[in-house]
C-alpha cells in the first residue's frame, strides 16, 4: 500500500478535527476533536514506521528499525490519557461555575 | 483488489464517515459513540499494519478508558440533550473553509513531494509491532522516559483531584 494513502487519510482526519475545534461551541466536543487529531498523528507515525522497517528489512533481516516510532505513539497515548483527566476536571469545574460548557462564556479575560 | 486492500478501504471509509458524524451529531452522547467507532477503525488499521500492541492499547486506553470518562462527564452534567447553542453560520463557514484550505494545501504538498514517491507501507508482516520487541526496546532504551511518565500520571492525578474538588 503506498504511503500516500495513509498520509491523505491522516490529513483528512486531522482536518476534520480542526474544523470541529473551529466550529463547535460545546467544550466537550472541542476536546473530543483534539483527541481525533492526536489519533490521526498516531496513525501516520505507525505507517511511517512500517515504511522505514520495510526499507531496512531488505538490508538486514533482524532489524528493529521503526520500533522507536511505535514507542513514541505509546508515549503519545500516555500523555493523552493524563491530558484528558486534567482537561475533563477543568470542564467539570467550568460547568460548576458558569452552569454551561459553552466556550463562548470563557471570554471574561477579554476586558 | 485483494482482501488487504478491501479492508484498508473499508476501514478508511469507516474512520472518515465516523469522524464526520462526530462533527455533525447534535447530541454529545452520539458524538462520543461515533468517536469510539473512529478509534476502532484506527485500531483496525494498526492490526493491518501488524502493530498489534498499539492496536490493543488503543482499544483499551482510548475506546475503553478515555471515552468512558467522556461519557461519564456528559452524563454527570446531564448534557445529553440537543440544546447546544450554535455558532452563527458565518463562523461555521469560516471554520470549514479554513480547515478545507489546510487540507488542500497539505494534500497538494504530499502529491508533489518526491521523497515519498514509491515508498510502500509493509502490511501484514514485520515483527517490530509485536509486544515482545516493543517491550525490549521500551525497557532497554526508554526506561527513563517510562519512569518519567509515571511521575506525569501522578501529577495529572493530583491535578485532577485538586481542580475537581469542591471550592
Amino acid at each position: 500500500m503506498p504511503i500516500q494513502y495513509y498520509i491523505i487519510l491522516s490529513l483528512s482526519l486531522f482536518c476534520i478535527g480542526i474544523v470541529g475545534v473551529l466550529t463547535r461551541r460545546n467544550a466537550i466536543i472541542v476536546f473530543m476533536c483534539v483527541e481525533l487529531m492526536l489519533n490521526a498523528v498516531n496513525l501516520l507515525l505507525v505507517a511511517f514506521s512500517k515504511v522505514h522497517y520495510a526499507a531496512a528489512y531488505l538490508v538486514n533481516k533482524a532489524t528493529t528499525t521503526g520500533s522507536e516510532a511505535q514507542i513514541f505513539v505509546f508515549f503519545i497515548m500516555v500523555v493523552a490519557a493524563a491530558e484528558v483527566s486534567v482537561g475533563l476536571a477543568i470542564i467539570v469545574m467550568m460547568y460548576r461555575n458558569v452552569h454551561s460548557v459553552d466556550v463562548n462564556f470563557l471570554n471574561r479575560l477579554k476586558n | 483488489m485483494n482482501a488487504i486492500q478491501i479492508l484498508f478501504w473499508f476501514l478508511s471509509a469507516l474512520a472518515l464517515v465516523s469522524a464526520l458524524m462526530v462533527l455533525f451529531s447534535k447530541n454529545p452522547v452520539h458524538s462520543v459513540l461515533w468517536l469510539i467507532a473512529v478509534f476502532f477503525a484506527i485500531s483496525g488499521h494498526y492490526i493491518l499494519l501488524n502493530a498489534q500492541f498499539l492496536a490493543i492499547v488503543n482499544v483499551i486506553v482510548y475506546a475503553g478508558a478515555i471515552m468512558v470518562l467522556f461519557l461519564f462527564v456528559i452524563m454527570l452534567m446531564n448534557l445529553n440533550k440537543e440544546t447546544e447553542p450554535q455558532k452563527n453560520v458565518w463562523m461555521k463557514l469560516a471554520g470549514a473553509i479554513s480547515g478545507g484550505c489546510l487540507l488542500m494545501i497539505l494534500v497538494s504538498l504530499v502529491r508533489q513531494a518526491p521523497e515519498i514517491n514509491g515508498k510502500t507501507v509493509l502490511l501484514k508482516s514485520g515483527n517490530i509491532g509485536l509486544i515482545g520487541n516493543l517491550g525490549k526496546v521500551l525497557f532497554h532504551d526508554y526506561v527513563v522516559p517510562f519512569e518519567i511518565s509515571s511521575v506525569l500520571f501522578l501529577s495529572a492525578m493530583v491535578g485532577a483531584v485538586v481542580i475537581g474538588k469542591k471550592d
